[in-house]
Order: C-alpha cells, then structure tokens, then sequence
C-alpha cells in the first residue's frame, strides 16, 4: 500500500531503533556465552582436563608370573605352564551359536560349556573376549587354527596356570592355588590390588598359602586409553611388574615319591628330618589327592569323593593330626626320670604284668609281665610298668616339661597348613579343660603316650631327632627363597647329661638290633647305617576288664576304625645320626608290625639315596623285600607317569 | 515504501547481480561451515566419511540454491511469502497425521526421495509471513488490538504443531523469531511488556505454588521439571551428557589439545557429537581461542545482517532479513548454551556446523532469502 515518505521514514527509524535494542540483547548474549566459555575453558580447565583423563584412562594390572618351587635338588615342584584357552567375541563372530557349535565339532566342549559362553557373551559388550574353553591341548589349538575361516570371532590365547608335575606326591606339602574369594579377602588383610583381580590365583593351602607373599611377585600397570563404552583403544604406558620369589625346599622329590608309594593303601604318614640340619626331607602323607585337579576346578563328585573317603585324604596328617604317642614317648618318661634324679639307668623294676594304683589295675601290654627291668630294658622290651612306676616318681610336671624340651606339644613354625600343636598336658591345663583335678591314673596313662597326650608325627620326629643330636634342632622347610639361604636358628645343646642321652640311645639301639627288641624284625644290618627306633602301639578303645580276663580281641578282628595306631619312630645311622624318621599308620595294628618296616624301607631310601640292596636286610627277609621294591618301584613309577599325565 | 514505488532502473539486472551480492555474509558464511568440515573429519577419526565429505555436498548443493533465491527478485518472494506459510502449515498437519517417527518425536515427512521437516521449513514461511503482513499493513492499525491477534495466531498456530511432535528447540525458535519480527515492525511495546510480565507471573505462579494445596501442577511433573532444568540432578541419565560435554568444553583450556586430539569426543563420551554437541569437539580440540573465533564468526554474519537490513529502504526487506538474522542468531545461542550448562537440552543444531541436511538447508534457504533482498533492495 501507498506510504506518505513521513510514514517510510518513521518506520525506518522504528526499525532501525528496535533492532538496535534487540542488537543489544543479543550482545549480552554474546557477553553470556564468552563468559562461560572463559568460565569452563579458562578458569576450571584444569580441573575438567583431570576429569577427561579420569574419563579415558584405565589402568589395568599386570599379573605378576608367580614364583616357581623347586626340591632341594632343584627338580620343578610347581611350575606356570602356558595353558591354551580359546575366547570368543561376539561382534566378531556374527552368529555366536553357529560358531560355538562349530567349535563343538572340533574340541571337546560340553554342552554346559557352550550355553554358560553364550550366556556370558550375550551379558557383556560386543566386544569382550569371553572365554569359551580353557587348558586345550596344542591339538586342539592346531585344529582351531586350520579352521579359523569358518570360526569368525574364535582366537586361541595363552596364559598361564599352575601346574603341579609332581602331582599327588607334594599336595600336602606344596598346596595348591586357587581363584580368590570373597571368604578369602574377608580373612586375609592385604592391600595387594592384584587381589581384586577377577579369579586372580592364590594359595589356597600349604607352602603355595603360607608363602603366598613371596611367591605372587609384584603387579605391573598398563595404562590405557578407553573409550566410553570402555572399549581399549591404545596402550599409554606400561611400567612391568615383579615375579614373585622362587622358593627351593628342604624335601628330596624322590625320596618324597618312595615315601608315598610306600605308604600307598593305607591311611598313613611319615616325616624324615635331617638330625644336623634340622632339614625336611620327605613329609608323607597317604592317601593323597591331585592338586592339579584343584586349579583347574575340581568337579563336585570327585570333590564329595574325598570328603567321603575314610582315610581322608584332604588331610595332611604329618603335620595336622595328631596321635596319641603311644610307647613313643618312653624316651621322654625315662629322660625326665633320669635327669630329674628320681631313677638311675641302673634302677629296677619288677614287672608282674600290672600294677595297682589308686585301687585300679594298669595293665601291662605283656599279659605276664616283663619280670626284673631296667631303664634300657623297659625300653627295648617296652615294658609298660616301669614307667607307671616312673610315673609316680616323676610326676605330670616333670614329664610334661621334658616333652617340651623335646619338642612335643610344641608348635613350629613351618609354611605348612594347620600345623598342629599336639598337647603335653600339666595338671593346670586339665583343670582350665575339664574342670578337673589331676588324678594319679592321668599320670600313668601319660608315661606311656596315652590319655591326654598327643603329638604329630613331625612332633614325634624332632623328637627322635633331638634324642639323637642332643641339640635343640628345629623343622626347616624352605631352602631358600629367590636363591637366597633361609637362616635357620643354630641348633644349641639341649642342656641333657650325655649319660642319661646314652642310656635312652641305647635302649632304642636295643629296640631295633636285639633279639628281645619290638622292632628287631625291622632292623638294618648294612654296616654303618644300623637304625635305633621306638615302636608305639596306642588304643584308641578302653579295654574292660571283662575283656581283659577272657583275651584282648585281636586287632584284626575289629572293625578298622578301632584298631590300635602303629607308631614308629627311629634314626639311623645309630653311631653317626643323620636322619630321623616317625611314621604313624592310622590303626594299623601294632607299631612292630605295621609301622616299623616302613620307617626301615623309607630311611634306608633316604640312606642310599636310591633303592637300598637287599643286603641291608636280614637274610631270611630279602625275598620278601625284593618283590615288595619292585611293586613299590612300579608304583612309585605310575605316580610319577600318573603325575604328568594329568598336566 | 512499497517495491512498486522506487526506481526500478537502478535495481541491478542480469549476471550484474553477482556484483550486488552481499559477500561479506557469504564469506563468512563459508568460513563457519568450514569449522563444520573440519570437525566432522576430527570426529570421524581423521576421516572424510561418513559426514564430512556428504555435509561438504550438501553445502555446495545449499549455497546453489541460497545463489538461485538470491537473484530471483524479493516482490515476488513477498508475494509468495503467504503460499508458503499456508503449504508449511499443510505439511506440518501432515506431519501430525502420516510423519515418520524418529529419536522419540514425528517429525519427517518422507517424500520418496527426501526426508522433509516440515518444522524447518515453517521457521523460513513464518518470517516471510510476517514481514509481509506489516508491510502491508498500515501504521494507524498496526497496534490495534485485532491487528496484533493476527499475526499472534500466525504464530501461535504452526508453535502449537511443532510442539505436539514434540519439538521444543524448534517451538522457541519459531516463537521468539515471530515475535522479533512483530517486535520489530513497531507493535506497541506495552504489548510485549504485558506478555513478558504474564509470562514470567505464570513460572512464578508455577513454582511458587509448588508444595502448597494449590499447586498448579503433578508431583511427577514438577520432578520433570526439576530433571529438565537441572540435568546434574540426575548424573547417570539426563545429566551425564551434559557433563560429558562440559568436561569436553573445559578441558580444552586456552588453545585445546589439538586437532584430532579431543579424547573426549573421540572416545564417544559425548553424545551426538557430530550433530548437536559437535561445539564440544572444536572447544575441545581448538580450545578457547576457536571457540571465541566461531563466536565471533557468527556476531559477524549478524552484523552484516542488520547492516543490510537497517540500509534497505523497502519494509519488507529489512523486516525479513532482521527476523532471519534473529532465528540465526537463536539457533546457534539456543546450541551453546545447552552444550555449556547454561540451558537445558533441547534439540537444536549449531547453524552450519552441526551434522544433519534440513538445517544447513533452512539457514542457507534463508540467507537467500536475505541476499534477494539486498540485491534488489531500492536505491
């Protein structure tokens, strides 16, 4: 429409002047956005560029190697061994089922296997390898390798895990590893971050638990560079870590390998210890079980088999069970008798098959009685009365006190599982525990390895070791660590008279190398490398006198868990100590019977280093001894092949 | 002063146009899509595709076609500014009946061989509209009270539409951009006093209500609310664009970590960023010193704008060229301020830079609009 030029020039300025002011609205708009940009980029930019690294960069742990264990010979215990595993990513594989069941055709996968990978798969990120199968053979990896192209997204990796060669021979001592729990970081208090490594292994029982911090080694960092779905993009920065520390124990691997086949069949356990050293050099334990099984995840009908198992084979029983002593313990009754000055070696005693004290019979285990014996005697015959009749000369305290000294009852420290502590009683710790006062009969029962007293057969060994080096001498178990000695305490003397030592050395000579002796079967007639030992026989029942009148039942005869325990415990040779041997077999009759012949075999193993020549052995016993070495020999040998089978 | 009444020879004529071009605008112009390419290849990861080189075609193909409005002459856009808010009207109601669903909102209308927003086109027409009407309009009734409804309701309507898809960016800029245009033809600023103060009663009333036996409001949308306004109340949701975002701003610092090096953006911990968040990457990358320079990039085609539109003599020209220049201008304030905290998210492009056809599109269509009126501006 028609405009007067009044009009244009009125609404030119009306526009002009309102655009001006909507000019400088839009200028303080201007001055908000340049303030803000100089607010976040300039004044907290410092603070936002922590924030973006924060954002991008993870820093992921380098699982240290662990530290390797070896035996005193430096033969492998427990080694890494590269283990191959195959992983899957789903946003490369496409059709994740497809291909799972291809792999199904070519290795050896369950179908719980396949549906817990795909379960897994279809729970993470596209792009998280997620393990399918783990410990393949170099097999299986090859065939997966030939049929990459028709397994899209399938990569074999290799890591590492534990590998015990030696198997079932060292799962006692050696332990084995296992993926950290829950119930493990709330017990353990270590910061150790590797810790939170998801199924990170760590000791789990004996040396690979107890040693656990200078075996895992250090963890190294990586950094790297995330995106936001956390997808790696870039390693920044990788600083190594530590291997853990190689340790080299004290045990002898081969001798280790006899000592179980040797007590293979049986629910048994030995220790041999270097008497100058101090040195372990086997701890048996039988049955046993494969440690192997265990890191790779033992199945719950093979696990629910060995907690079933009569003869527990879980348990390591060297260390962590402990036995009434039975006539093992004569030695510390004599010793505290004679140091004590209440008997001379020369006193005696006359055994009429019982004594009567406090208005109860105490049988002896001769049902007529050893007739006139001394200190030697009653060690050598090991005449039950004689040391009720010490017994109530000596008294609890001084018994108990000698048992200390000698090592019962007391607790060493060795990177072992539940080491047991065994107990020498006093007549306060009966009354903290039952309440009770000490009776005379607790005394008596004491004096020969019954009643309250208990000890281990790594107790039972020290002790023997003690007897024979007179010293204080105490378990070592590691060699060294990372090539390093481990310093062990220099043995002192145990303050005991040499007359008294004498006189108990020579009882346990007698035990062994007398005709009269209860271990005389079991002797070594090899010049020079002649055994001195003690056998022990302990109840695990009462006797009634009813029973007593009418014939003690036969071992055999009893259901097997009521047997009596075999003890024997021994060192050789007797006029040079070197090693002293305990062997306990779990009722297996009597000491002389059941535990003595193995405590020969496995000593004189330990003697020669190598299968003994049947000229150690009495005459009459060589062909018995050659067909049992050579079915020990085979089965010593099937362990050893069964061991690297299962690697 | 209508077109009819100026000397028509002077208006340039033929290829001489080119001469007449304001070039200034289109330099610039040039310039800040040339952020644009450059980020889109920094966040591809050092890439031309996927969005650098088709953005690139797409702004060849824009500024043929800002080139070919330009040299048709501005009466016969004025003419036919009423046709296209009636088909931007249509296609909007379409949209409403038949659009194509995306991110949550209807807002496309597929036609074979485009995808077409109607709400884009909508922000050109209602500019146009408005302009021709005051310059129809004469100036005895322009602050009557029915001559002011009518406009109200030109704007009132299409907002409406493009509110339902829904689409609040775009709501605002439609809005804001009419009344800017109302604004500037000299409607009685009473009338925008009395809006302004409703306006501001009515948020009052809102919230003040709020916990009161009257409140106006749900609990559950005053808690929407909350989370719309303050997006850092909810860190893991709503909010963590936002910070995402902001820690991409600020730990660019002083010059940026360099081109290509913004981990922010390339590692994906902001979303969007090669559409709506892509001022996060330059600010990241180039830091403060390209941040400020984009800035100052768009307060130049501004200026140039309104320069034009104070000099062109012809009402419907200036008025045209000024509302564009605003719901430019709001495009790009309404972008930054969300990417930097200081507004909530709603969906709107930076002009020119962000990723995506329909808006480059729009801006350069109106700048077409905006260079036929200064060509053929009366001398």
């Amino acid at each position: 429409m028609r405009r007067t030029p009044k009009d244009v020039e009125q609404n030119a300025r009306t526009v002009s002047r309102r655009g001006i002011i909507f000019g400088g609205l839009q200028l303080l708009m201007f001055g908000t956005l340049g303030w803000r940009m100089r607010q976040l980029q300039l004044r907290d930019s410092e603070q936002f560029r922590l924030l973006a690294d924060e954002n991008r960069i993870n820093i992921r742990l380098l699982p240290p190697a662990r530290g390797l264990i070896f035996d005193r010979n430096g033969k492998a215990l427990a080694i890494n061994e590269q283990n191959y595993r195959v992983v899957i990513v789903r946003e490369d594989a496409g059709d994740v089922e497809k291909v799972l069941s291809q792999l199904q055709m070519l290795i050896n996968l369950s179908d719980e296997d396949v549906a817990a990978a795909l379960k897994t798969v279809k729970q993470r990120s596209p792009f998280v390898p997620i393990t399918v199968a783990d410990h393949l053979t170099w097999d299986d990896v090859a065939k997966i390798a030939v049929n990459a192209p028709a397994l899209p997204g399938i990569t074999p990796e290799v890591g590492f895990s534990r590998v015990y060669p030696r198997g079932k021979d060292f799962a006692h001592v050696i332990g084995y590893v296992g993926p950290v729990s829950d119930y493990d970081l709330a017990k353990i208090d270590d910061q150790d971050p590797l810790l939170q490594i998801p199924k990170f292994q760590i000791g789990k029982t004996g040396v690979e638990n107890k040693k656990e911090r200078d075996l895992r080694g250090k963890a190294g960092t990586k950094s790297i560079e995330v995106n936001a779905v956390g997808r790696v993009m870039r390693e920044l920065e990788r600083q190594e870590g530590q291997s853990g520390d190689d340790l080299q124990l004290t045990i002898d691997a081969s001798l280790q390998n006899y000592a179980e086949a040797r007590l293979a069949g049986q629910s048994a356990s030995c220790v041999v210890m270097d008497v100058k050293s101090g040195d372990l050099i086997a701890i048996g334990s039988a049955p046993s079980f494969d440690p192997n099984k265990f890191v790779r995840g033992i199945s719950v009908p093979d696990y629910q088999g060995l907690l079933d198992d009569e003869f527990r084979p879980l348990a390591s029983k060297s260390v962590q069970g402990t036995y009434p002593p039975g006539s093992t313990v004569k030695m510390v009754t004599a010793l505290a008798a004679l140091e004590g000055d209440f008997a001379d070696a020369a006193d005696t005693v006359r055994c009429n098959g019982y004594t009567e004290v406090a208005d109860r019979n105490f049988h002896c285990w001769k049902r007529g009685g050893h007739g006139k014996v001394d200190l030697v005697s009653s060690l050598v015959e090991s005449c039950d009365v004689y040391y009720y009749e010490m017994a109530q000369k000596v008294g609890i305290e001084n018994i108990s006190a000698m048992a200390k000294r000698l090592g019962l009852g007391s607790k060493f420290s060795l990177p072992l599982s539940a080491v047991a502590s065994g107990l020498a009683p006093t007549k306060e710790w009966k009354r903290k525990r039952y309440g009770k006062d000490w009776v005379i009969g607790d005394s008596l029962n004491a004096a020969i390895g019954q009643g309250f007293v208990k000890s281990s057969p790594l107790q039972l060994a020290v002790m023997t070791a003690r007897i024979a080096s007179g010293t204080d001498i105490t378990p070592r178990l590691v060699k060294t660590i990372n090539g390093r000695e481990t310093l062990a305490p220099k043995p002192e003397s145990l303050g005991i008279a040499t007359s008294s030592l004498k006189a108990v050395r020579d009882g346990m000579f007698g035990v062994s190398n007398l005709t009269r002796g209860t271990g005389f079967r079991s002797r070594i007639i090899a010049k020079g490398m002649r055994m001195a030992g003690k056998t022990g026989t302990s109840q695990v029942r009462n006797i009634s006198a009813a029973e007593r009148a009418s014939g003690v039942i036969r071992n055999e005869d009893l259901p097997w868990k009521r047997r009596d325990h075999a003890l024997f415990v021994g060192y050789a040779p007797a006029d040079d100590p070197k090693y002293a041997i305990s062997v306990v077999v779990e009722h297996g009759g009597g000491g002389s019977t059941a535990a003595a012949p193995i405590a020969r075999d496995i000593m004189l193993q330990a003697l020669y280093g190598e299968l003994p020549p049947l000229d150690a052995y009495p005459t009459n016993q060589r062909s018995t001894i050659r067909r049992q070495q050579r079915e020990i020999n085979i089965l010593a040998s099937t362990r050893k092949a069964g061991a690297k089978d299962s690697t | 002063m209508s077109y009819l009444e100026y000397n028509i020879k002077h208006v340039p004529t033929g290829l001489r146009k080119v001469l007449h071009v304001n070039w200034p605008l289109v330099l610039l112009m040039i310039a800040i899509a040339s952020f644009g390419f450059l980020m889109l290849y920094s966040v591809a990861g050092g890439s031309f595709d996927p969005w650098a080189s088709a953005q690139m075609k797409r702004f060849a193909m824009g500024l043929g076609l800002m080139f070919f409005i330009g040299f048709v002459p501005i009466y016969l856009w004025r003419n036919l500014s009423p046709l296209f808010y009636i088909v931007s009207l249509v296609l909007l109601v379409l949209v409403e009946l038949v659009g194509e669903t995306g991110m949550g909102a209807q807002r496309w209308l597929n036609l074979g061989f485009m995808r077409l927003q109607p709400s884009e086109l909508m922000k050109i027409a209602l500019v146009l509209v408005l302009a021709a009407y005051y310059d129809w309009l004469d100036n005895e009734r322009r602050s009557k009270l029915l001559w002011v409804l009518i406009p109200v309701l030109l704007i009132v309507i299409p907002s409406f539409l493009v509110l339902r898809q829904p689409d609040l960016g775009t709501t605002l800029l439609l809005m804001i951009g009419g009344a800017s245009v109302i604004f500037f033809a000299g409607v009685h600023w009473m009338y925008f006093a009395g809006v302004i103060s409703a306006g501001i009663a009515t948020v009052a009333g809102v919230f003040l209500s709020r916990g009161t036996p009257y409140q106006f409001l749900k609990d559950y949308q005053y808690r929407r609310i909350d989370t719309f306004l303050d997006p850092s109340a909810d860190p893991l949701g709503a909010g963590y664009h936002i910070t995402q975002a902001k820690i991409a701003l600020g730990s660019g610092g002083w010059t940026g970590r360099g081109f290509m090096q913004g981990t922010q953006t390339r590692l994906n911990f902001v979303p969007e960023k090669h559409t709506d968040f892509i001022f996060t990457t330059l600010a990241e990358e180039f830091g403060f010193v390209g941040a400020a320079s984009l800035l100052a990039l768009y307060a130049g085609v501004l200026i140039f704008a309104f320069a034009s539109a104070f000099k062109n003599k012809d009402r419907f020209s200036s008025l045209m060229i000024m509302g564009l220049a605003v719901t430019f201008f709001l495009y790009f304030a309404v972008n930054m301020s969300m990417v930097m905290g200081l507004a909530p998210v709603v969906g709107v492009p930076l002009p020119l830079v962000s990723y995506g056809g329909s808006a480059m599109l729009v801006i350069l269509i109106s700048f077409g609009f905006v260079q036929s009126a200064h060509i053929h501006r009366p001398r």
